[in-house]
């Protein structure tokens, strides 16, 4: 897979979604990978601003034609900011994973959390392995 | 579910799939295809408006031979046999002496001594258990499922498209008839009017060693009409608007036909079969529960194994049904499924709530198919 795939600035889980850092806020979502698992995605629910946060907290669903997934949280923070856009058009999640279809964005309470995540490289190592 | 065991199975289109970029996905111990890579949504377009190419060689090919072979047949299924000329099928169930249903089957009568039974994949060694046992001594069965291959065509361009590839005359073939002995791209095959969809359609039976070169064309024919091949996943999401019922979800050995709203193929005039007895009981004492077909009402796409609740705060006791089937109906445009409620939250129109993981969610339920094809605009008279 390409660089485009796994963008270089941002961080990954093995749950398969990114963490954007900028100062103390995290912006997050889900993989281009888990967007070609999920299939056609048809639903996305998200917590509402001001919910707390704990390290792997299930914050949501992601819903395809096939199945239902959890959304687990990379850091530990309070949400922010919700991509409410996503109740009406939750194709944004498929066509457009770390730009559009960005989810929630959380004020960090444990920023050392973040280095635990992978860099672009280590997730795609880490894809592949899975592959094996 | 039965658990299969071994290693999974493939059909002889495995490559092929492959070949095509499917996401391949163990179901029900056969590696099949889920989607291609246009994805379940668009293959589900694909059949609604063109048409769409699916390997359903999982499925199993019982074949009964003998002069007591129709008898044996009735026997075994509930709708009316003898109803069937040659070259004519007809959709029906066999049950269990509880009444309950051991697989849903559509039933060939080739010529007065030979009757083919398709059965679910899944079923396959249970109903040849189950077949044997009840009528082993009345004629010949025969397994046929390892040498058969079944490719299904379906959709409003299915007959243009499959003309260009046989001889067989196919706008003389009308729904639930079928040509034994034709031909397909030169190739020996059997043609049904058949499907799973809802719409028009053909499914066409060859052996094993010729469903590679059939396959091919039937996905090269369909794509210069905007066809494609689908995958399991749209097979789901079609068969679902149609209201056609699943095997393992909707149906099983504990469900009557009568609970599953199948009572059209229970004849009880037809012969002396198998469950007869507890279907005229049940039907005399009357249904407790039944199959509901329902569309949400609230955001939330219904899922196989959701527990459905008459009203909130449903408390402990809450739980009146279960979702047996759900899904997001692409051609509807509304999250549709079907689960067993009590007789008196069955009728059009009652309200109850869908449990969607914690958020229960209002559904209505609707009388009859979620879609209905528009019959005069794809076959004229």
């Amino acid at each position: 897979m390409s660089d485009d795939n796994f963008p270089g600035d941002l961080l990954y889980t093995e749950d398969h979604e990114w963490a954007r850092i900028e100062g103390n806020l995290a912006t997050i979502g889900v993989t281009q990978f888990a967007v070609e698992q999920l299939g056609d995605v048809t639903q996305v629910d998200l917590p509402k601003e001001g919910e707390l946060l704990k390290l792997r907290d299930a914050f949501g669903t992601v819903e395809s034609v096939k199945a239902v997934s959890d959304l687990f949280a990379p850091l530990s923070g309070k949400v922010v900011k919700v991509n409410s856009p996503l109740t009406d058009s939750p194709e944004y999640v498929s066509e457009d994973p770390y730009d559009g279809g960005w989810m929630i964005q959380i004020e960090m309470s444990t920023p050392d959390e973040a280095k635990k995540l992978m860099d672009a490289t280590a997730y795609e190592a880490f894809l592949k392995d899975q592959e094996t | 579910m039965s658990a299969p065991t071994g290693a999974p199975r493939k059909t002889p289109l495995f490559d092929a799939h492959k070949q095509l970029g499917a996401k391949v996905i163990d179901f029900g111990g056969w590696l099949m295809p889920v989607n291609y890579p246009a994805g379940i949504l668009e293959e589900h377009r694909a059949t609604r408006q063109a048409v769409g190419v699916f390997d359903v060689s999982h499925m199993g090919e019982i074949h009964f031979r003998g002069s007591r072979a129709a008898e044996a047949v009735q026997r075994l299924v509930t709708n009316d046999v003898s109803k069937l000329a040659d070259g004519r099928a007809m959709y029906t169930v066999a049950c269990n002496p509880r009444g309950g249903i051991v697989d849903d089957l559509i039933v060939y009568r080739v010529q007065a001594d030979h009757f083919l039974i398709v059965v679910n994949a899944a079923n396959i060694a249970k109903d040849r258990g189950h077949f044997h046992d009840s009528v082993g001594s009345w004629c010949d069965i025969q397994d046929a499922s390892d040498d058969t291959a079944l490719i299904s065509f379906q959709g409003p361009k299915a007959e243009a498209a499959l003309q260009a590839l046989t001889p067989a005359v196919l706008a003389a073939l009308k729904p639930f008839q079928f040509l034994a002995d034709t031909q397909v791209v030169g190739r020996p095959a059997w043609i049904a009017r058949t499907g799973y969809t809802g719409e028009d359609g053909f499914e066409i039976f060859c052996a094993t060693a010729d469903a590679v070169p059939l396959w091919t064309a039937l996905v090269d024919v369909a794509g210069s009409v905007g066809g494609l091949p689908v995958g399991l996943g749209a097979r789901d999401t079609l068969r679902l608007e149609a209201r056609l019922s699943l095997y393992g979800n909707d149906l099983d050995d504990d469900t009557t036909p009568l609970e599953a709203g199948l009572g059209w193929v229970v004849k009880f005039d037809a012969g002396d079969f198998i469950g007869k007895d507890a279907l005229l009981a049940q039907r005399r004492d009357g249904l407790i529960r039944k199959l509901a077909g329902f569309v949400m009402i609230e955001r939330g796409i219904p899922r196989h194994g959701y527990a459905i609740l008459e009203q909130l705060p449903a408390g402990a006791d809450g739980k009146v049904g279960q979702v047996t089937s759900g899904t997001v109906g692409p051609t509807v445009g509304k999250n549709i499924g079907l689960g067993y409620v009590p007789t008196t939250l069955a009728p059009p129109g009652t309200r109850f709530y869908v449990d969607c993981r914690g958020k229960p969610a209002l559904a209505e339920v609707v009388k009859g198919p979620f879609y209905k094809r528009d019959a005069t605009a794809i076959n004229p008279p």
